[in-house]
């Protein structure tokens, strides 16, 4: 594996948003659009050949490509790191993002924005490319960093629109409170491994895992969970995991491409690759593997509830990216790491299609997204509806597609986990189950089902281009083949050395044994509790949304105080609202009005302006203008001299 | 005869007179700058009575060079008093007050 392919694999999208951000209007909009997915596809493709040198030829590569500078023995690097891991990413990656340019052409068509919008996705793949091919943690940092920057851009891509401005600054903040946690935990290695380069840090790892610090006098603290814990705040910002998960619904305000290729299959997944990567050090922590399961669990089940009562029908898919990042989290905190990046993989494909779906919706809808003004469109959109209906098969586990290898996997993991907290976790990935059946399939009734309640001004709703449709279908493949994947990689040694478990937190091992090929695996999964909480999810959904439509209103009046806690999202934005917001407006206001007006501006300023007024007001008495005067003071003054110095 | 003592008790007494003239004049500046010049004759007195009971000759000398001085700044300082006569129509010490602060 040659140095040159990586670097081509990383500035090919560079190249192609220069091109559409600096020149797009000198280029125009078809070569802006022609530029990115060039560079994205050229991407996609030397991934897939370094996809095929890895697992076919097993190569992997590991070294520093550019050294950016040095300050003591502190060495600042980009390098690369490819193993089955990163390779893995770096095609999912480079694949999503390929669909989501085709399909931008399409739903971006009428944009005044047509080539910054394709800068920004194409600069997104360079910079998660940046992070997921990094062998140190300056770059991850630094990819960590710029995938944030390029999330705050698209969110506020609508930047005339109050919602999308305010949406983009509660992502941007949000993010810098985990960011804040992730980089203490740079620090933190740093300090204890002398080194940023994972190898190294790796090699660490044990030593480190004896070490104790004294956070809080009397009290001391395993390094090794301090860092992992630290590291883990900077995955539940970017990964939107209770309670930083804020930021991601809202981010929905942004265009539908980036909500597909952003805010559900790559960047928020980054924390979970991040944790997965880190896996030697976690594995030496069971405290912050507990916290991990912990928050998982509860972003997994309580974010699903919030699904239920949304109406928008991006928010409705939001929440369901939430749910299923807790999904994920819940594997990485029980130790199945392949677990959770294969729900990560076939979770990426999807959440994009569902996404481009909604997408495709809402262009038929003239951007219309309130659900309770769809319905019917099934006979109008025959490829959305067949693609939806696969992504929303493989979103609730459906046995034969994706979904359901990865979350069945994910949920004998926890069952067969001994780690602290995963009894409540098993409790809440299995009624997550449910959950999610329900909300999935009540987005689904109610957008493609029953009534039309729509207005069509005379034109009925249709088909949108080819460019929206073609990356459905070709999504809606992977959504459908990729579970088939699960021996290789969630039971055998796809990932080799890039994951590393201990044997005694190894919940995946016996389910190995027992493992004997994917078809049997769908029929043990048919006789177990989640496909059946599942089915029941999608019959409850059936029931109530088109058969009894009356039943949901009644249900929210009858239990109108869980309606209204569900309404306000647990209450977290008005939490923040209050504490975090109103809190620092108020100590903005006292620094202002006592600080600045009083203390700064009346005593300091204007009071020394003020005593130089007043003394010199005195002096000035002395000051008559008469000679006379002079010359006494001249003479008393003399005289006093004289007395002094002959005395 | 007359002692060395008696000249430098004349020469104090003109001097006292004349700082006293200074400052407790306040009508004209004419008395001003006689009230200088007297101030200037009293020292002159010091350096002659010194001269003539040392017998050194070079005191007398300074004498003449301070009075030739005098009579220069004299006559510059009344040319200001013209001057300023003509731009405020006064010579009246305290109505000279433009150096109030």
């Amino acid at each position: 594996m040659s140095q040159t392919l990586l670097i081509s694999i990383v500035l090919a999208p560079l190249i192609g948003s220069i091109i559409a951000g600096l020149f797009g209007k000198k280029v125009g909009r078809v070569w802006s659009h022609r530029a990115a997915i060039a560079g994205v596809a050229i991407a996609f493709a030397l991934s897939a050949w370094v996809l095929k040198l890895v697992v076919v030829d097993g190569q992997t590569y590991n070294a520093q490509v550019y050294q950016w500078l040095q300050a003591g023995s502190l060495s600042l690097e980009v390098g690369f790191l490819i193993d089955a891991l990163t390779a893995m990413m770096m095609v999912v990656v480079t694949f999503v993002s390929l669909m989501v340019h085709i399909y931008t052409i399409g739903y971006m068509h009428d944009d005044d924005g047509y080539s910054r919008f394709f800068s920004y996705i194409s600069l997104f793949t360079f910079s998660m490319l940046m992070l997921v091919m990094a062998n140190n943690f300056m770059q991850l940092f630094f990819g960590w960093e710029a995938v944030g920057l390029v999330s705050y851009l698209l969110i506020g891509f609508w930047y005339k629109k109050p919602t999308a401005i305010y949406a983009n600054l509660k992502a941007f903040l949000v993010n810098r409170v985990g960011d804040f946690g992730f980089i203490l935990g740079i620090a933190g290695v740093l300090m204890y491994a002398g080194s940023l380069d994972y190898q190294q840090v790796f090699d660490f790892a044990p030593a480190i895992s004896e070490k104790t610090m004294t956070l809080f006098a009397g009290h001391d603290w395993s390094v090794m969970s301090v860092i992992c814990i630290l590291l883990f705040i900077g995955a539940m910002g970017k990964s939107a995991q209770v309670p930083l998960h804020v930021w991601l619904p809202d981010s929905m305000e942004g265009p539908t491409p980036i909500s597909a290729l952003i805010h559900a299959a790559t960047m928020v997944t980054a924390g979970i690759f991040m944790v997965t990567r880190m896996s030697p050090l976690f594995e030496f922590s069971e405290t912050a593997l507990t916290f991990v399961l912990v928050i998982g669990a509860i972003t997994a089940l309580f974010m699903g509830f919030l699904g239920l009562i949304q109406n928008d029908i991006k928010r409705v898919i939001a929440y369901s990216t939430l749910s299923q990042l807790g999904y994920m989290t819940v594997a990485l905190g029980v130790s199945a790491y392949s677990a959770g990046v294969f729900h990560l993989m076939t979770h990426a494909f999807f959440k994009a299609l569902l996404f481009l779906g909604a997408g495709s919706v809402i262009i038929a809808m003239h951007h219309e997204q309130d659900i309770r003004k769809m319905g019917g469109l099934k006979k109008y959109m025959p490829i959305t509806y067949w693609t939806a209906l696969i992504g929303s098969l493989a979103l609730i586990g459906f046995p034969g597609l994706s979904g359901f290898f990865s979350k069945d996997s994910i949920i004998e993991a926890v069952h067969a986990s001994h780690v602290a907290g995963s009894g409540f976790a098993y409790f809440a990935v299995v009624t997550g189950v449910f959950v999610t059946a329900l909300y999935s399939f009540r987005l689904f009734f109610l957008v493609f089902h029953g009534k039309e309640r729509f207005d069509a001004h005379g034109h009925p709703p249709h088909e949108p281009a080819n460019v929206v449709t073609m990356p459905l279908i070709l999504l809606a493949i992977p959504s459908i083949v990729a579970g088939y994947f699960i021996g290789p990689m969630v039971f055998g040694d796809f990932f080799g050395n890039a994951i590393m478990v201990h044997a005694e937190h190894d919940v995946l091992a016996e389910h190995a044994e027992s493992f004997d090929g994917a078809f049997s695996f769908i029929i043990h999964g048919m006789m177990a509790l989640p496909f059946w909480l599942a089915m029941a999810g999608v019959g409850t959904a059936y029931y109530l949304y088109l058969k009894r439509p009356d039943i949901p209103a009644t249900l929210q009046q009858r239990f109108n105080w869980i309606y209204r806690l569900l309404d306000n999202k647990y209450g977290f934005d008005n939490f923040n609202q209050t504490v975090f917001a109103g809190g620092a407006r108020a100590v903005g206001t006292f620094l202002w009005k006592v600080g600045d007006i009083k203390i700064i501006d009346g005593a300091l300023v204007n009071g020394t302006a003020k005593t130089v007024g007043v003394i010199s007001s005195l002096v000035r008495q002395v000051q008559s203008g008469y000679l006379y005067h002079y010359a006494f003071a001249m003479i008393v003054g003399l005289w006093l001299l004289l007395t002094y110095f002959v005395a | 005869m007359i002692a060395l003592s008696d000249c430098l008790i004349l020469g104090a007494l003109l001097f006292s007179l004349s700082v006293a003239g200074i400052f407790i004049n306040r009508k004209n500046i004419i008395i001003l700058l006689m009230c200088i010049e007297l101030m200037l004759l009293a020292v002159n007195l010091n350096f002659i009575a010194f001269s003539h009971f040392s017998g050194d000759i070079a005191g007398q000398v300074f004498v003449f060079f301070i009075l030739t001085v005098a009579a220069a700044e004299a006559a510059i300082g009344l040319a200001i008093l013209v001057v300023l006569f003509r731009n405020l129509s006064t010579i009246n010490v305290s109505e000279l007050d433009r150096l109030k602060g």
